[in-house]
């Protein structure tokens, strides 16, 4: 327990001093995003890593909640701090009531529901022209302020988007090592045994679903208002499975992975700029070995990979001496 | 009369695309029963048949069946290829790390085409010329004629092939019990070969005879992917008639939506009657209830 | 012998003199084109016309004795991406201006950027709000689309034909193209009967088709990118419809007429003058232009340069014109571009101002059809 303390602690730390060294350049930029996506990676690992509960469906939620802030505030003069209480609670709601019939499927048949929610939420959004201005997206977001203070550079929306970004992750650890976790794991492992234990398995995965929609609508706001211009475009299924992608990259049921998961997808692109035309085939190789080669994902594949090189140094040095 | 023209008009255009959906459908299927996979992939076979004719058919200059011919066979050896370099290295595996995998390869296949024969889109010519024919006051093309004979060609094939013959009978045990299966002798791993053979053979024949239709470019698999899919899902994931009544069900429902209700609206509306079902039917409209076992 | 020395020395003088000169860094502009994804019909023609003119400009010694570098990122058509490179281009490579994007959604995500950063920016895309109020550091080149329907609506109160459906792609160049043909049917007292979409990924438009025959219009007009237009066209023979269907410039190119096939015979479409180069008069003052554009473009691909790629080509020459004129910092490229007078480009002939940074004026379209799978003026 004090140790999971110490890391976040350690964690927390490193995010804080990160743009130091940078000092405003466009990583900056790239790291907010990657605060964006790895909060969005780890509501759907809490349903996805603990409760063992798929969605296709997630950019819906982050959608629901760029476009609520978005309309909101262009449209109907919202305070943006309000407009993003107001849409992230009524998007939770939404959630929780589709949640019931939703969460009653299993496997592949959830998948199919979760997409078919993530295509109807963006055929609305491209649709509502008068409200959403359709394909062609809403601009003239205003940016976030406090008092005199607006969100208006690189820097100070690495520091707002990953404050929230700490405070989702803090939530998320005390969570699953909560007695709510463990049921929740219950529930991963055999749902029939965790429901003749007194889990009311249900009611919990509709619960997670909920909080997944929560935090993801809460991202959707800080997003708009970090752009300050959306279009349906960035809330597609193509976007749903990314973010699965980053979840089992980043290694299943672990918080951290999630984070790690959305750090390698949004920087990989960067880095795959070297390679020129041939970087979408690049990438499909890499997610292709990476899965082959780490079934747990980064969080167990780092540190395999270490003691795969690490007990050979060793025995070396031993050999020397 | 005017309406009932209409109507007839979209349940016709309905069901050509329908039968799309239902071969592509079919296809996922047989993946399905035989791993457990949802072969996120399965639209980009789609699109190699369509786009290996049309190269077979201009650049290697191949008469039009040996191009087709050719372009189902060479989609087949890369099922064969992605099943040994991808699927079968993961011995326990969990079916949500091999969706990704999925994944992957289907942005690896699109990618490599997109470089070898560029982004472009690019028609086949019909096989049986355009001249439009009148059926009951609606018009279709001679092209449709050909989309439902090999429809109707490949269930029954199917049909055929997993009722009675040997290896099809093996196939259907993988999918029922794959312990037992190996038990009583069946090669798990040689069925779940034949399944991504028949299935890209399947997928890549529907994208052949919907190329002079539709057109097709590197990029068309995904949206067809899905379509099946949903096709397969509606059916119970069955490879059998449920699934194509499944993309037929789809297909018109589509058409009625955007002719009668709103075409902005009609993959939502075929969406939305999709989650209806599911939600009365979590196991699709033609199967029959599972309980779970424990 | 003496001669190969004399040689020698004389190359080697060259070498030297072009060394001096290539000692002034090269002047670093940033280009942001959906080389892949969905738009990439239009970011792979102006990717690659960028990249040509640069170098022909760099063949010729470049821009006043200096060298131009393009730095070119693929958006992918992702508004997100669009951000972060423009962020990548402004902060870390230091360019004096950058053209693109392709798309008006990419564009309008860019903007904020730009504008906060003080680099101008000329966009490739048609949406009318990009300039629209006017931004001080955004300037566009591709014609707005309000141009390409008043075109096709005078057309039709010519033939005094005032019934329209309209069918337009479900995606930003769809929407933009609906708008204005809902705006503007009033002025030129044409009524919509009928307002259908489709998606750009749809393989069969029979019902959208089946309804609007049944409405009875004078005329349809389509507005999306191929291939859905191309299917429309071949639906609509499908259907034996006799109603005259028009499309918009999104579809302007031989591409369109192969994809269509028989179906494309009839059909009618606003374009670029690229199209009908050879057409033209010699007293049209783009001709010069566009004949280098298509010989240049054939030289460098092999394939026939086409609408959207002269957009890029614009884009190049107005900022070449712009650095020679006001220097190789940002304000002065920005101010030398709002003084740009009657610069015949690809997409016509831009006049920028103050209050306008659009700069086209309607006769940047011309009516074309198709006949004998080939284009000929409309008259």
């Amino acid at each position: 327990m004090r140790s999971d303390r110490i890391k976040f602690i350690v964690f927390a730390l490193v995010v804080l001093l990160l743009p130091l060294p940078l000092s405003g350049g466009y990583l900056t930029n790239v790291l907010i995003f990657v605060g964006i996506n790895g909060v969005l990676a780890l509501g759907l690992n809490l349903l996805l890593g603990y409760a063992g509960q798929i969605s296709l469906g997630q950019a819906a939620f982050f959608g629901l909640g760029a476009y609520g802030s978005g309309v909101l505030t262009t449209q109907f003069g919202f305070n943006p701090w309000v407009a993003m209480v107001v849409v992230a609670l009524c998007v939770a709601v939404f959630a929780f009531a589709l949640g019931f019939p939703v969460l009653r499927l299993k496997g592949h048949y959830l998948a199919m529901a979760t997409l078919g929610v993530g295509v109807i939420a963006n055929i609305a959004f491209n649709e509502t022209v008068d409200l959403t201005g359709g394909p062609s997206g809403l601009s003239g977001i205003p940016n976030l302020a406090i008092g005199t203070l607006t969100f208006d550079s690189d820097l100070k929306n690495y520091y707002l988007v990953w404050c929230f970004a700490l405070g989702m992750i803090l939530l998320s650890l005390n969570l699953v090592n909560s007695r709510f976790g463990r049921a929740l794991r219950a529930i991963h492992d055999s749902e029939v045994a965790a429901r003749v234990m007194g889990v009311n398995a249900r009611l919990m995965k509709v619960q997670v679903f909920t909080l997944s929609a929560f935090m993801s609508a809460i991202m959707g706001s800080l997003y708009c208002h970090v752009m300050t211009f959306i279009s349906p475009a960035s809330f597609g299924f193509g976007f749903s499975v990314e973010v699965l992608t980053m979840v089992v990259i980043g290694g299943l049921g672990s918080v951290y992975g999630s984070i790690l998961g959305a750090l390698l997808l949004t920087l990989l692109p960067e880095m795959l700029r070297a390679f020129q035309d041939y970087d979408i085939i690049v990438y499909g190789l890499l997610l292709v070995t990476m899965t082959i080669y780490m079934p747990g994902g980064l969080v167990q594949g780092i540190p395999a990979l270490f003691r795969l090189i690490m007990p050979a140094k060793k025995g070396s040095e031993v050999g020397n001496a | 009369m005017e309406l009932l023209n209409q109507v007839t008009q979209f349940v016709i255009s309905g069901l050509a695309t329908g039968s799309i959906y239902a071969l592509i459908g079919l296809s996922f299927a047989i993946i399905f029963n035989s791993t457990g996979i949802i072969n996120f992939a399965q639209g980009e076979f789609v699109m190699l048949g369509g786009v290996l004719t049309i190269f077979s058919l201009n650049v290697l200059q191949l008469p039009l069946a040996a191009a087709i011919v050719a372009a189902v066979a060479v989609t087949t050896v890369i099922g064969i290829l992605f099943e040994r370099l991808a699927i079968r290295p993961l011995k326990n595996a969990t079916p949500l790390a091999l969706i990704i995998i999925t994944i992957g390869a289907s942005i690896l296949i699109r990618g490599v085409v997109m470089l070898l024969w560029g982004k472009d889109t690019q028609a086949l010519p019909a096989f049986s010329g355009t001249d439009p024919i009148t059926v009951a006051g609606a018009t279709l093309l001679p092209q449709h004629l050909w989309i439902f004979g090999v429809t109707v060609m490949v269930i029954v094939g199917c049909r055929l092939f997993f009722n009675h013959t040997i290896s099809g009978k093996a196939m259907r045990a993988c999918s029922f019990n794959r312990r037992a299966a190996n038990l009583v002798g069946i090669s798990v791993g040689r069925m779940v070969l034949f399944s991504f053979v028949i299935s890209a053979a399947v997928g890549s024949l529907a994208g052949v005879i919907i190329a002079p239709l539709t057109m097709t470019s590197y990029d068309v698999g995904v949206m067809l992917g899905l379509k099946g899919f949903c096709a397969a899902i509606m059916g119970g994931m069955g490879s059998g008639l449920g699934t194509v009544l499944g993309g037929l069900i789809l297909g018109t429902l589509e058409s009625l939506g955007a002719g009668l209700v709103s075409s902005g609206y009609k993959d939502a509306i075929a969406f939305f009657i999709l989650l209806l079902i599911l939600f009365i039917r979590p196991q699709g409209l033609f199967k029959k209830g599972e309980t779970e076992r424990v | 012998m003496k001669k190969l020395v004399s040689t020698a020395f004389a190359s080697l003088a060259l070498f030297c003199l072009s060394t001096a000169a290539l000692a002034a860094p090269p002047i670093k502009i940033g280009a942001l084109f959906a080389v892949t994804g969905p738009a990439s019909f239009l970011g792979e023609p102006e990717r690659n016309t960028a990249q040509m003119v640069v170098d022909e400009i760099n063949k010729a010694g470049g821009v006043k004795g200096r060298k131009l570098e393009l730095i070119t990122y693929d958006t992918g058509g992702d508004a997100t991406k669009a951000v972060q490179l423009a962020n990548k281009l402004v902060k870390n490579d230091q360019v004096v201006a950058i053209i693109g994007p392709s798309t008006t959604g990419d564009t309008m995500a860019v903007i904020p950027v730009v504008e906060k950063a003080q680099v101008p920016l000329i966009s490739c895309s048609a949406g009318i709000k990009i300039t629209d109020p006017v931004k001080k550091w955004v300037f566009k080149t591709a014609q707005n689309d309000t141009l390409a329907v008043a075109r096709i609506y005078e057309q039709l109160k010519k033939e005094k034909k005032s019934k329209v459906a309209i069918l337009t792609v479900s995606d930003s160049f769809g929407s933009s193209g609906r708008e204005q043909l809902k705006a503007q049917a009033r002025h030129f007292g044409i009524q919509i009967i009928s307002d259908d979409t489709y998606g750009p990924k749809d393989t069969d438009m029979t019902p959208q088709l089946t309804k609007i025959k049944s409405a009875k219009p004078d005329a349809i007009i389509c507005w999306g990118t191929n291939p859905g237009p191309a299917v429309i066209a071949r639906n609509a023979k499908q259907l034996g419809l006799a109603i005259p269907l028009y499309m918009s410039h999104g579809v302007s190119s031989k591409k369109f007429i192969e994809l269509a096939g028989d179906a494309a015979e009839g059909i009618r479409l606003p374009s670029g003058k690229v199209l009908v180069a050879d057409l033209l008069p010699k007293s049209d003052k783009q001709k010069g232009s566009l004949l280098a554009f298509i010989k240049d473009y054939q030289n460098h691909y092999r394939a026939e340069g086409d609408h959207f790629g002269g957009h890029a080509w614009d884009a190049m020459m107005l900022l070449k014109g712009a650095i020679e004129r006001g220097g190789d910092t940002p304000a002065g490229i920005r101010n030398a571009l709002e003084a740009t007078r009657n610069f015949a480009g690809i997409g016509g002939v831009f006049s920028y101002s103050a209050k306008d940074h659009a700069g086209l004026t309607k006769d940047a379209f011309t009516l074309v059809e198709v006949r004998k799978k080939d284009w000929v003026l409309v008259k």
